[in-house]
């Protein structure tokens, strides 16, 4: 009986059959978002979802997160049932949207989810500007949201859903709004971030250069109903930036937009 | 830069305002208008120069019972739009109830609580003014506490904060530009339901009787003094909104 701890550690995530169905709204008949959804994510693994709008990926993302209740399915967070790993606060989240308090100081943004679960000022401010020279923003501490760029703003949501050393963070598109410039620059630094704290990802996006530059594995999912139609292992050895220019790299997008279009030979 | 700013905001509005006076002056002596028809902004100036001090006393008084009664109403308006934001049902008491407190007639109501109370007391004018206040703090504040942006209400949903805790931290720091707009309906509107509440019997102090008895004895220019003591009062009203806005919301500014 003596495994390793490691071996024992429970999944960062586990989804067994989870299914979404909207309930019919008006005259319109009930929608299936989801259905028979099974993944295990392993602790600090980074994983992110791909697909054509409508396939589900931020309703799974919000299952995960208990957001949103699955109509049926299991899901487990840390080991835990969702609802108790919300409340646990065992995940951080960060969405497209930056969703910064605009009154509130940069600083004082990354210690919202501190407050909230009683931690004492100096605490606060100190794992604050921990996580605020994390993400490189240690100057701006005392700004404003407004006085941000779109990408600096990201950068904070990320620091404040690192807050409470989550071992998952889930990322809702969070370089959707950014040029692709910005957007690269902010997927090395969570390459790094994520090495640094060794947190398993869940991360949805739109872009495939970005699913396959960021994970070790790719979930394609495909619309009406959601569901995986494939899961594409990623090796591309380390990540930084030759990888972009490299042939594996470009490998693993057409292996990506082969599974995408549903005709991927494995 | 600021300076310049403030400057180039300012001088339209001056300049109009001296084009304007300067002309009705000229109109006024061209066509030779009577003064009870219409007098001139000279005269008008000579009485506010003369009898200041009277005007200043009228001013003050009205000043106090519309300062009062938007306290009263700012607080049950604020209070009640908490509740409402909290309590679904309290909403649909208070909602339907609040429009019809937005109905109620100023100048109808005036003469009954006027009876209900002393003839010497200034509590029927600071009630009427509360009553004005109220709807449009009410309404305004209720409207930001309601409007919570979705990724707000998820990010505060997966910190699994109460409801009580939502409100504080989001709801109602994101409501205070509702609450301002409110704020500056309101102090204009104080002002005006306090004149107008003298207007109708009662206490011979303010603005309201001051025009009445300046009109009464054929002294025209008097009584376009005092109204212009309380379209002063109106605007020293509102600027004081503007500011407390400026104030209570730092972070708006840097925006700009």
């Amino acid at each position: 009986m003596s495994v390793e701890p490691a071996a024992t550690a429970a999944a960062a995530v586990n989804l067994a059959g989870v299914g979404k169905t909207f309930a019919a709204r008006g005259r319109g008949s009930a929608t299936e978002a989801l259905t028979g959804v099974d993944l295990t994510i392993a602790p600090g693994e980074f994983v992110s979802l791909i697909g054509p709008s409508g396939c589900g990926k931020s309703t799974l993302l919000r299952i995960v997160a208990d957001l949103v209740e699955p109509t049926v399915g299991e899901v487990l967070v840390n080991g835990k049932p969702a609802r108790r790993a919300r409340l646990d606060q065992d995940y951080g989240i960060a969405f497209q949207q930056s969703g910064l308090l605009e009154w509130r100081t940069v600083r004082g943004n990354v210690e919202l989810p501190l407050g909230l679960h009683g931690a004492d000022k100096r605490e606060r401010r100190s794992r604050a500007d921990e996580l605020l020279a994390l993400v490189g923003l240690e100057e701006f501490a005392d700004h404003r949201p407004s006085q941000l760029s779109g990408g600096m703003q990201q950068r904070v949501a990320i620091a404040r859903a690192l807050a409470r050393r989550p071992a998952l963070l889930l990322k809702d598109e969070p370089f959707g709004a950014l040029d692709e410039m910005t957007r690269e620059r902010m997927q090395s630094e969570l390459i790094r971030i994520c090495a640094e704290t060794s947190a398993a990802v869940l991360f949805v996006t739109h872009s495939i250069p970005e699913a396959v530059y960021l994970s070790n594995r790719v979930v394609v999912m495909s619309a009406r109903p959601g569901r995986i139609t494939d899961i594409v292992d990623v090796a591309i050895g380390e990540r930084d930036e030759d990888v972009r220019e490299a042939d594996a790299f470009f490998g693993a997008i057409t292996e990506v937009r082969e599974a995408l279009r549903g005709r991927r030979v494995a | 830069m600021r300076a310049r700013s403030v400057f180039s905001a300012v001088w339209p509005p001056v300049l109009f305002g001296v084009a304007f006076l300067a002309l009705w002056e000229w109109f006024v002596e061209a066509r030779d208008v009577k003064p009870f028809v219409l007098p001139k902004p000279t005269a008008i100036w000579e009485q506010l120069r003369d009898n200041h001090d009277v005007i200043l006393e009228a001013t003050w008084a009205t000043a106090q019972n519309a300062l009062v009664g938007l306290a009263v109403g700012l607080v049950c308006g604020l209070l009640a739009a908490l509740l409402a934001s909290r309590l679904r049902t309290l909403d649909e008491m208070l909602t339907p109830l609040a429009a019809a407190v937005a109905a109620i007639p100023i100048v109808a109501l005036t003469p009954i609580f006027n009876t209900m109370f002393a003839s010497t007391s200034s509590i029927p004018r600071r009630l009427i003014v509360a009553i004005a206040v109220f709807f449009p703090i009410f309404i305004n504040t209720l409207r930001g506490l309601r409007q919570i942006e979705p990724v707000h209400a998820e990010l505060m949903h997966s910190y699994a904060a109460s409801p009580w805790t939502t409100t504080r931290v989001v709801r109602l720091p994101s409501a205070l530009p509702f609450f301002f707009t409110g704020l500056r309906v309101a102090c204009s509107a104080a002002v005006i339901a306090a004149v107008v509440s003298e207007y109708f019997g009662g206490l011979q102090k303010g603005l309201g009787p001051a025009i009445t008895s300046a009109a009464a004895a054929s002294a025209y220019p008097r009584a376009w003094a005092i109204v212009c003591a309380a379209i002063a009062l109106g605007l020293a009203f509102y600027l004081a909104a503007l500011l407390a806005e400026r104030l209570a919301m730092p972070w708006r500014r840097s925006t700009v």
